[in-house]
């Protein structure tokens, strides 16, 4: 595993604060998707090491939460929130909107790599409506004509980047 | 007409101009004040003080906090642990966001004075995994009170030690039910645990005994401490204490969270007065009044209420008052104040398969009847809405949901049969009649599942 200097404090940090290390299995398998993106094999064999578990205990815990993703995704990852007071509110046309834009479906990557769009269930926000979470910024009351503001945005960013 | 001016304890400083949720701002408006107060008093009496005030937890099922905290083995000589359930998840519900993003000092503070009223050494703050900003927020807090001698080390220069951890789920609604947030917490798949022996009171964290309170209800402890449990009791009825934050969320032309003490205002008062009524040229059609686990109501339904006389009135939806017991009168719940406001341009066959999307995804797949008949549910309502619709599929798929709820561990169970059960029973023609109306469905109709 080729974790960040600072990934590795953190993960040591973060074991102290339970009594039993195999409650660090959520903590460490959030900084190491934060850090590598994703929750690939090896990493699962790494944390079992690291919390004296067995792979097994590590893997059920990966299947079980959706927020856990064995595969890439984009490079900015969309969540738009598909329950009940956002869909009243126009959420599954925000959810199209962003899928055309960026020439996609639901729960792939675009072919250009730079985002995965995804419909994930509610977000907590159901009083601006609809919301859409990207990376870590939740974005309020965003309608059709939102969401292609932001997707040009993003474009802009990555076109900047080159 | 009776005040429908809110009463706002909790979210007193919600989106209030200048208030930061730092510990410098927190202080100058009386911050820890209580904790300094808590911590030169008897355990025990905070305790009464609790029980007294007749605080009922605010995550759903309304238990009396104070009861709750009464189940505690405080023999074993194991430790005791405090988890703050901040999982907030069901559907509809929005409060402990703004607590955690704007006032986390609020929390901490409740928290703390909880956790030495119960001599607790040791608390977690389960936050669900999508609110990544309020858990940096909640952990700059801590630290922030961690150096001002509030949490860690000889709190208030005191022999008592109690320290908080942030703990971050990651994406399942199950880790709300507060067993399987415990095995959560523990790394484990969040798989509710069977009960009783397993009362997280008697045995709970780490086979220790165990406190799960709801962030909202927390913050009740605090304002509980500060006025008194006699002045609190004057706030709201008997037996429905306190304020109540309502989140609306829907078809009303001003969504948004509202704070009333219990039972001040009615469920038409909330919606037509508070929250402008429906949309234009819209009427309302049903609501659900404490997240999408609890029955809908149906406007111009008529609702028996035995009075305590013996006598019995007559409610319609905009009679009830919004506080536990009324609502449960009505065959509903206050559950976790979520309000979800639909009018008649939604169909109900096409919001109730979009509730059953959402509980088939989030069945923690332990007990057969809710793991496959919350699954049945939402293959028969999606077919309904995007294939085949029978008129016999309203009583199908309420013959699956009558099979699930008291069958399972938890009270997902429950959660999951009910909005079948009583959108069925209350809006039967429209199951019946569906694949006509599918007919003449208009091109832009509102798109649920």
């Amino acid at each position: 595993m080729n974790l960040k200097p600072e990934t590795l404090t953190r993960i040591d940090e973060v074991i102290t604060h339970y009594p039993e290390k195999r409650s660090g299995t959520l903590p460490l398998l959030h900084l190491i998707q934060e850090d590598v993106g994703h929750i690939s094999d090896k990493a699962i064999e790494w944390i079992a090491e690291k919390l004296e578990i067995e792979p097994i205990n590590v893997f059920e815990v990966v299947t079980f939460y959706p927020m856990f993703r064995r595969e890439p995704i984009g490079r900015r990852h969309i969540k738009v929130c598909r329950t009940l007071p956002c869909a009243l509110a126009g959420g599954y046309k925000t959810c199209s909107k962003f899928e055309q834009e960026f020439n996609t479906h639901r729960g792939e990557v675009s072919p250009d790599g730079e985002v995965t769009v995804e419909f994930v269930e509610c977000l907590a926000s159901c009083g601006t409506a609809p919301v859409v979470l990207i990376d870590e910024t939740l974005h309020e009351n965003v309608t059709e004509a939102k969401a292609k503001e932001i997707s040009d945005q993003i474009k802009a960013e990555a076109a900047n980047r080159g | 007409m009776s005040d429908l001016t809110e009463k706002r304890i909790i979210f007193k400083h919600i989106d209030e101009a200048g208030y930061s949720n730092d510990i410098a701002c927190y202080q100058k408006h009386g911050g820890y004040e209580n904790l300094k107060k808590a911590v030169m008093l008897n355990p025990p009496d905070i305790r009464d003080e609790v029980k007294k005030s007749g605080l009922r937890g605010r995550g759903g099922a309304g238990f009396s906090c104070g009861l709750k905290w009464s189940f505690v083995d405080r023999k074993s000589g194991k430790p005791i642990y405090l988890i703050v359930n901040a999982d907030e998840s069901e559907p509809g519900t929005f409060k402990d966001r703004y607590i955690i993003h704007q006032d986390p000092h609020q929390l901490i503070e409740g928290t703390m004075i909880s956790c030495f009223a119960n001599d607790v050494k040791q608390a977690y703050i389960y936050i669900r995994g999508e609110f990544p900003e309020g858990a940096r927020i909640l952990e700059q807090a801590i630290q922030e009170a961690r150096d001002a001698g509030f949490v860690g080390k000889n709190i208030c220069g005191t022999e008592y030690t109690c320290d908080i951890f942030v703990h971050r789920g990651a994406g399942a609604y199950i880790c709300g039910e507060e067993t399987g947030l415990i095995e959560s917490l523990e790394g484990k798949r969040a798989n509710p645990r069977i009960k009783p022996p397993y009362f997280p009171a008697v045995l709970g964290l780490y086979q220790c005994p165990t406190i799960v309170n709801n962030v909202e209800t927390l913050c009740h402890v605090k304002h509980i401490m500060d006025m008194g449990a006699d002045e609190y009791l004057k706030i709201g009825t008997p037996n429905n204490t306190g304020t109540r934050i309502f989140c609306v969320s829907g078809h009303v032309k001003k969504p948004g969270y509202y704070e009333f003490a219990c039972g001040q205002v009615t469920m038409g008062q909330l919606l037509n007065d508070v929250c402008g009524g429906p949309l234009e040229g819209r009427q309302f059609k049903a609501v659900i009044p404490g997240g999408s686990s609890a029955k809908i109501l149906r406007f111009g339904e008529k609702f028996t209420i035995k009075n305590k006389d013996g006598t019995t009135k007559e409610w319609a939806v905009e009679d009830i008052p919004l506080d536990f017991d009324s609502l449960a009168a009505a065959g509903t719940m206050g559950g976790s104040g979520g309000v979800i406001v639909m009018d008649d341009s939604v169909n109900m066959v096409d919001a109730l398969a979009n509730i059953n999307a959402f509980y088939a995804h989030e069945s923690c797949g332990q007990c057969t009847p809710c793991r496959e008949g919350s699954l049945w549910m939402k293959k028969i309502s999606t077919r309904m809405v995007h294939g085949e619709a029978r008129p016999e599929d309203g009583e199908l798929i309420k013959n699956v949901a009558d099979q699930i709820a008291g069958r399972t561990i938890c009270a997902f169970g429950e959660a999951c049969s009910w909005p079948t059960q009583s959108f069925v029973a209350k809006f039967g023609d429209e199951f019946k009649s569906y694949a006509d109306a599918k007919k003449h469905k208009p091109a832009d109709a509102l798109e649920l599942v």
